[in-house]
Order: structure tokens, then C-alpha cells, then sequence
């Protein structure tokens, strides 16, 4: 019997250890416990993965309540490992527990340490909820509740005015993109009178007609939900904010795991999204548009964390453009490769940051390779990975996703062209990053110069292993053409997907266009070294003939100004002139104050009646016996 | 032998005028005086009712009228004692404090 | 007969307009006392002697001399201020009591007053039994749970009256 539960329970447990008694116990105990829970989650999740690999079906179920029964409508608390979920396990709780280790080393000292690794802990548990849940009821929860643990995170120095208002803009974006999954979910039950995923996956075909309206309409909402979660157009704006937040929040969160939710859910539901071919190419285009769009943002960035959130957006960017061609499986592939080396990024950039005394600007960073060198080549191993040099992890996944989107029947050549241009991009502003980081003079503070040194353990030791599966992690889904090793990840995700007919192009094309992206990648590497190498001075030429372009990219191309003009403001001005004057004031009080005041008259009217002679009340008596005999006879 | 209408006639008559008195005169004494006068108007009705329709049941019922309007002068002249010793006066309009 | 019954009631009116009209109290209540006088007379004409021996025991001689024994203990010379603060209150009171009388005699007279059945003491029954036999009868039969009620009642009347008229000491 699989003990599924297990996984979930212990970063929960973790959490009210950490919660509730962290505080009193101090930080060992909360550096003993916090870990410690993830780790033995990840061991767990271990044991469930070989077993589901021998289940029947490659599927692990687990029934543990009813949580509601009414009607014909019933859903319960019911776990589920397969093939997808079983992924998502080993990388949330593997890299979670990296990330764990890191930050006892990154948040040392700090004043709310025991509620870090709390909320830290409380996060990890949502989200194996999210991805263990086998209806969208539980899926839901842990959805919500992963919205809540990043507001709780980013928000963590909550006495930065900046901190709140990013977890508050967070928080709201993600409330939107619920509202689609929430309509999704209904306009299910109503097709299918069922939430449950397997359910909805069996009968998708039977039930909806292929590009009918009520399936686009599903599609078109879930996908809605996607994008909240996943910070793609249009609600992507709460990701670069959300870089406020402690680092190892913005790696584990932001970057290996709750921005991967959206992805989930579209990977889960692919037999619903391939009924919809509507939907499947707004995917493709949305995931590739918001990578451009992020791309070009990152090229100007000044801050460290900064370029990074916009690389994780216009990552996930690919990994959208992926699933709306219906390469799922090589979408999932890269949530796995972008798992390892972002998480790599982010936590090395967090060293980098500690070592200069929490700078982020890279105008005052330069010349650190020497000071920090693990940091320094681990960060190397993971911008080659990302930028997609071969045999490294990236390399496959992209590659694979650039491939499918150009011959998937899906996809089309347009999309391969602007990913390309993307993979482009990306090589060029992650080079950048690194030589402005650690190449160069040195433009740190003085004074700061001198504590400049290599972060503890704690926090290298997980660099180089994240650095390890960033190098070895592509081999598991090695495309085809190499013939040399199987592809592990098509033969995993055997039968699980959706299929979709399948594409044209030929090896030869295949070659050729793998090609074209490494020569790309390798000349933009080239062209950050030549502008980069010795710091900002000879971009600056540059800037001065690209002034526009340059404002345009550096101000992320206006678009939160946008987002204030068309819907804050005239939100605030409906809700102060009609709202507030108009109807509440106006009609509700007035109501209110009217009933008062007609009580009160007619209660002043009468009260004089009353005026204390006896024979006045006795003639009125009269008056009513006068009446009555009248009225009797 | 004596027509009941005529008595009933002097029985509503005699009514009427406790009535006047009840509301017209100031002395608080003298509207007792005009209640008494009231239920004795009252009490005609009933004896002559009783004898038109050979019953005895209006005549017990006078018996204990009496005795309910002996009881109730007694208390209400006790209270009037009552108040008088604070007011020092006999006047109804000075017995109006339990107003608005 | 009937004359005399005439002479009974225009005295027994004289005296409530009496009640009504005359300025000092002592005044009202002896021509009360005359109307209860002449009230217990058309009692006796109706064959209710032992009503009109109580009437005047109990009403004239015990009721009525009680008040007199108040009016002459709280003697008070300014109660004949009629306030005319409200003379159209006389009026309406006037009219209203007027109106009152004109329904109740248009019950009463001829023609329209229908009684109920007859009961079971018609005049001979009652001059065969004694009147006052029949009333003791009936009070220790039939209505014996409404006289011990209002036994009670003079019990708590006297005891209320001298609680509530004792003068407190300070």
C-alpha cells in the first residue's frame, strides 16, 4: 500500500513544528527541522517513483476522505502518482531540498529566520498537493495555496513598503487568473459532471466536440489560469516584483516550482487542450510573444534578480510554446532542465548578492571571479545551460522544443523563427550578466570590497550539485537523432499524453536547424563578450544610437504604466465617483437615515397626546366608547 | 307593570350624567363620586333586566358589584389621602406628572 | 305605580345633576346620597327588596360616609377654579356623552329591545320562597366560588388601603 500521504505530510508538519514552537526553540531546531522534513519527503517520493514505475498503468492511487458528498457530486481527498506528478515530485522535493540547505546558510542572522523555513515549508506542502491532487478540487487547494505561501514570501521584510506591494500585485494577479480556472472548473462539471482528472482525460473525446465552442471556452479559461501562475502576457507584471522577496524564495518559487503550476495543469489535462486547436495555437503564440517580450526587457536590466525574472518568463515562454504545439512532453522536459539550472542561477546569484553585502546592481559588481570561485563556475555551467550550448541540459530540452514547434502539425515556422531569435537573446543577455558580474574591473563599494569572500558550505554545496544535474540533467530526454541513447523521456511519458498527428520534417532539417541555434548562441556569447567584458563603458556608445529602443526595453516596455491607465485608474475613478457618491452615499445612507428620521417624526407627532390629564384621557375614552357602540349597532 | 324600557331609559340617563361628571369636574372626589353614580346606574340595568326575564342572576351579580365598588372606592380614596399629603390639593390638573 | 316611579326617577336625576352642578363637594355627595336613596325605592318597586336594603346599608350608609369622612379630612378651598383653558373640550365632552346616551336609548326603546330566554324565578316563585332566601340559596350554591373571591378581594381592599395610606414616618 503506498503510503502517499507521507510526502505531503511531512513538509506540513515541518511547517507547525517551524510555526509554532520555532520561535521558542531557536534556529538549530528550525534549521534541523525544516530541511529535514523536505528531505524526508524527498525520500518518500523516491520509494513512490520506483513503485509507480512497477504499478499496473504507472499509476499510484491513494483514497483518503470524502470531502464532500452531496448529491450525485462527490469528491474526496485523493492522491495520485503517475508519470507526471511522480516528475514534479522528485524535482520539488529534490530541488526544494537544495534550496532548503541554501537558505540556512543565506538567511543566517536574520530576525524572522524560524518563520522563513515555516512559510518555506508551508509551500512545499501546497504544492505536492497541487501536483498529487487527482481531481481539480485538490489541484485547486494546493493552487490557491501556493498563491498565498508566495504573497506570505515575497512580503517576507514586510516592512518594506516595496515588499508589500509586490506580494499584494502578486497576490492580485494570481486572483485573476483563478477566476479563469474557476469558471473552467464549472463549465467541467457541467460537461462531464466530474472534476476528476482521470475522468475528464478518458471521456474529453466523447463528451466535447473537437474545436467546439464550450471546449475552446474551457481551454481558453484554464489556459487564463495558466497565465496568472505562470506569468505569461498578460499577467506576467507580478513576477519581476516578486523578485523582493529573499532569494532562495525567488529560486524555489519563482523559478523551479509554483511558476510551473500553470504548465502542470496544461500537461495534465492535454487529452481537454489537443480538442481545441483554437487554444492550442493562443498558447503557442502567447508562450512565444511573452518570450520575446521578456527577453528583450532582459537585455537592459541592471539588476541581477532582475534579469533573471524576466529569463524565467521568457522561459516559460518555451515551455508554453511547447505545449501549444503539443509537444508536452518536451514541455515537461524543460520544467525539469529550467528546474535545475534557474534554481542554479537564482541561488548563485544570492551568493553573489550576500558576498557584496546584499547589492543587486550590477553597476556595482565586476571583477568577482576570483573572490567567489565556486560561485563563479557553477554560475558559468548554468548560463551555458540555459543559453543552450550543446550537451548540456538546456541544449536538449530547447533544442526539442524549437524542433517541434517547426514541424508539429501545430506549429508552424513563424514560431521556430522568433523562438529562435529568443534562444538568441537569451545566450546574449545571460553572458552579459555573467561578465558584468564577474569579469571586468571591479566597481564594488570600497569599503565593501574588502569582506568580499566565498559563501559557507551550506550554500555552495547545493551550487554544485544543482551545477551537476544542469550538466547531466539533459541526458535523460536525448532527442532521437542522436541515436545513440533512447530518448528516457519519451519512452517515460509513454501513452500519457495526449497524441497529436504527427509532424513533418525530415532528420536533415532537424540537424540543420540545431545547428543554426547553436552557431546563434555561440555568436551571442561572442558579441556579450566583446560589449561586456570590460563592464557598462562600451555598451554605452551603443545605447546613445539606440536611445528609444534602449528606454523602451529598460522601462519593460511600459507595460504596468498601461496596465495603471487603462484599468487602475478608471477603476478607482468608478469606484469614487459612482460607487462610493453616487450609490452609497447617496442611496444606502440615504435610505438608512431616512427611516430614522420618518420614525422619529412620527414619534414626535404623537408624544404630545400624552400630557399627563386625567380628564383628557377619560374624554378620549369617551370619544372610543362613542365609536364602538356605533360600530356595534 | 312598569315598562323595563323607561327604567332602562333612567338607567342610561343616570349614566350619562357620570360620564359629564368624570370628565368635567375638577374635584377628584366628586369623579368618584361620579364613578359610584355610574355603577349605579349599571346596577338598575341589571335588576331591571333580571326582572323582565325572571332570572336571578342579575340580582347576584349587583350583590357582588357592590362589594367590588366598596373595595375599589376604599383603595382610591386611600391613594387620593396619599397624594393630597404631597400635593395639598384636590385638583386633577396637578396630577399630571406621568406624562411625556 | 307608575307615578310614583316617575316622582323616584325625576329625584334620582335631580340628584346626579346635582353631582354634577353643585360647587362644594359635601354638597355633591349628600344629593348622591338622595339619589341613592330614590334608586333603592324603584328597587323595591321591581321586587328587589333585599337589593335596595343593601343599596342603602351599604352604599348610602357606608360608601358615602366614607367619602364624606375624606372630604371633610382634606378640605381644600381652590377646587372650584373650573380652568377654561379648554372650553371646547366641555363642548366635545358634551356632545360626546350626548351621542352616547341617544345609542344607548335607541337600544332601549320601544320595539327594538328583544330579551333572552326566560329563567327559572318568575314573581311567584320568589314571593313563595322569600327573595332573600333565594339570593342566600343561590350565593351558596351556584356562584359560591365568586363569593369566596371577592371575600378575598375585601381582605386585600382593606389591607391595601392601609398600606397605602399610612403615613410614613422619617
Amino acid at each position: 500500500m503506498s503510503q502517499i500521504w507521507l510526502v505531503p505530510a511531512f513538509p506540513l508538519l515541518g511547517f507547525l513544528l517551524n510555526g509554532f514552537l520555532g520561535k521558542r526553540f531557536g534556529t538549530r531546531f528550525v534549521t534541523f527541522v525544516g530541511p529535514l522534513a523536505i528531505a524526508l519527503s524527498f525520500a518518500q517520493s523516491l520509494v513512490l517513483f520506483f513503485q509507480m514505475l512497477k504499478a499496473e498503468g504507472n499509476v499510484l492511487h491513494e483514497h483518503l476522505y470524502t470531502w464532500i458528498s452531496s448529491g450525485n457530486f462527490e469528491a474526496g481527498i485523493n492522491f495520485q502518482v503517475d508519470q507526471l506528478s511522480g516528475l514534479y515530485l522528485l524535482v520539488i522535493t529534490g530541488v526544494g531540498f537544495l534550496i532548503h540547505v541554501y537558505s540556512v546558510g543565506y538567511m543566517k542572522g536574520e530576525s524572522g529566520y524560524y518563520r522563513f523555513f515555516a512559510y518555506l515549508n508551508l509551500f512545499v506542502f501546497f504544492m505536492l498537493i497541487l501536483v498529487l491532487g487527482d481531481s481539480f478540487l485538490l489541484m485547486f487547494v494546493g493552487w490557491e495555496g501556493v498563491g498565498l505561501c508566495s504573497y506570505l514570501l515575497i512580503g517576507y521584510y514586510f516592512e518594506k513598503d516595496s515588499a508589500a506591494e509586490a506580494a499584494k500585485k502578486a497576490f492580485l494577479f494570481n486572483r485573476i487568473g483563478d477566476f479563469g480556472v474557476l469558471s473552467a472548473v464549472m463549465l467541467i462539471f457541467l460537461a462531464f459532471g466530474s472534476i476528476e482528472f482521470a475522468t475528464i482525460n478518458a471521456e474529453a473525446a466523447t463528451q466535447l466536440e473537437y474545436g467546439g465552442a464550450l471546449v475552446t471556452a474551457i481551454t481558453l479559461l484554464l489556459f487564463l489560469g495558466a497565465t496568472g501562475k505562470s506569468a505569461q502576457i498578460p499577467l506576467y507584471v507580478w513576477l519581476p516584483d516578486a523578485m523582493e522577496g529573499p532569494t532562495p524564495v525567488s529560486a524555489l518559487i519563482h523559478a523551479a516550482t509554483m511558476v510551473t503550476a500553470g504548465l502542470y495543469m496544461v500537461a495534465r489535462l492535454s487529452h481537454l487542450f489537443v480538442l481545441a486547436p483554437f487554444t492550442m495555437n493562443v498558447i503557442a503564440v502567447v508562450g512565444t510573444a511573452t518570450a520575446l517580450l521578456a527577453a528583450t526587457i532582459a537585455v537592459t536590466q541592471t539588476d541581477i534578480k532582475r534579469v533573471l525574472a524576466y529569463s524565467t518568463v521568457s522561459q516559460l515562454g518555451y515551455m508554453f510554446l511547447a505545449m501549444g504545439v503539443g509537444a508536452f512532453g518536451a514541455g515537461v522536459f524543460h520544467v525539469m532542465t529550467h528546474a535545475f539550472f534557474k534554481a542554479l542561477l537564482f541561488l548563485g546569484s544570492g551568493s553573489v548578492i550576500l558576498a557584496v553585502h546584499h547589492e543587486q546592481d550590477m553597476r556595482k559588481m565586476g571583477a568577482l571571479k576570483n573572490k567567489l570561485p565556486i560561485t563563479y563556475m557553477t554560475m558559468l555551467l548554468g548560463t551555458f545551460a540555459i543559453s543552450g550550448i550543446p550537451f548540456f541540459s538546456g541544449f536538449f530540452s530547447k533544442d526539442e522544443i524549437l524542433w517541434k514547434a517547426y514541424s508539429s502539425p501545430l506549429g508552424s515556422p513563424w514560431l521556430w523563427g522568433v523562438g529562435f531569435l529568443t534562444a538568441g537573446l537569451t545566450a546574449f543577455y545571460m553572458f552579459r550578466m555573467i561578465y558584468l558580474t564577474f569579469h571586468g574591473e571591479s566597481r564594488v563599494d570600497s569599503h565593501t570590497a574588502e569582506h568580499v569572500r566565498e559563501s559557507p558550505f551550506s550554500m555552495t554545496i547545493p551550487l554544485m550539485i544543482l551545477a551537476a544535474l544542469a550538466v547531466t540533467g539533459g541526458f535523460f530526454g536525448v532527442p532521437h537523432v542522436f541515436h545513440v541513447i533512447p530518448n528516457g523521456m519519451e519512452n517515460y511519458f509513454q501513452g500519457f499524453f495526449a497524441e497529436i498527428p504527427s509532424g513533418h520534417g525530415s532528420v536533415s532539417m532537424e540537424w540543420t536547424l540545431m545547428a543554426f541555434s547553436v552557431a546563434f548562441a555561440l555568436l551571442a556569447w561572442f558579441f556579450a563578450s566583446r560589449l561586456y567584458h570590460s563592464g557598462f563603458d562600451l555598451a554605452a556608445g551603443l545605447r546613445s544610437k539606440w536611445e528609444t529602443l534602449y528606454q523602451l526595453s529598460l522601462n519593460k516596455w511600459y507595460v504596468d504604466e498601461l496596465y495603471n491607465t487603462l484599468i487602475i485608474q478608471p477603476g478607482r475613478l468608478f469606484s469614487t465617483h459612482v460607487l462610493w457618491r453616487l450609490f452609497d452615499q447617496n442611496v444606502i445612507d440615504r435610505a438608512v437615515n431616512t427611516t430614522a428620521d420618518v420614525a422619529r417624526m412620527v414619534g414626535n407627532s404623537i408624544r404630545p397626546l400624552q400630557n399627563g390629564l386625567t380628564q383628557n384621557y377619560a374624554l378620549i375614552f369617551t370619544l372610543g366608547t362613542f365609536l364602538i357602540i356605533w360600530f356595534v349597532t | 307593570m312598569i315598562p323595563i324600557e323607561h327604567i332602562l331609559l333612567l338607567s342610561a340617563a343616570l349614566f350619562t350624567i357620570g360620564v359629564l361628571g368624570v370628565m368635567l369636574r375638577r374635584n377628584v372626589i366628586v369623579i368618584f363620586m361620579s364613578i359610584e353614580l355610574m355603577l349605579n346606574a349599571v346596577n338598575l340595568s341589571f335588576v331591571t333586566f333580571s326582572r323582565g326575564m325572571d332570572s336571578m342572576t342579575g340580582v347576584i351579580f349587583i350583590f357582588f358589584i357592590i362589594v367590588v365598588a366598596a373595595a375599589e372606592a376604599v383603595v382610591g380614596l386611600s391613594i387620593i389621602l396619599s397624594i393630597f399629603r404631597t400635593r395639598k390639593t384636590l385638583n386633577i390638573d396637578e396630577f399630571n406628572i406621568l406624562k411625556w | 305605580m307608575l307615578i310614583i316611579f316617575y316622582i323616584f326617577a325625576a329625584l334620582s336625576i335631580l340628584g346626579g345633576l346635582g353631582v354634577l352642578f353643585l360647587k362644594n363637594p359635601i354638597h355633591c355627595a349628600l344629593s348622591l346620597v338622595g339619589t341613592f336613596f330614590c334608586l333603592g325605592a324603584i328597587y323595591v318597586m321591581l321586587n328587589a327588596e333585599f337589593v335596595a336594603v343593601i343599596q342603602v346599608l351599604v352604599y348610602a350608609g357606608a360608601i358615602m360616609v366614607l367619602f364624606l369622612f375624606v372630604l371633610m379630612l382634606l378640605s381644600s378651598k381652590d377646587t372650584e377654579q373650573y380652568a377654561n383653558k379648554w372650553p371646547i373640550g366641555k363642548i366635545l365632552a358634551g356632545l360626546l356623552s350626548l351621542g352616547i346616551f341617544v345609542q344607548i336609548a335607541s337600544l332601549f326603546t320601544a320595539g327594538k329591545l328583544q330579551l333572552g330566554p326566560k329563567g327559572a324565578y318568575p314573581l311567584e316563585v320568589i314571593e313563595e320562597v322569600g327573595s332573600i332566601a333565594l339570593i342566600g340559596r343561590l350565593l351558596f350554591t351556584d356562584y359560591i366560588l365568586s363569593f369566596e373571591i371577592i371575600a378575598v378581594l375585601l381582605l386585600v381592599a382593606v389591607i391595601g388601603a392601609v398600606v397605602i395610606a399610612k403615613r410614613r414616618f422619617q
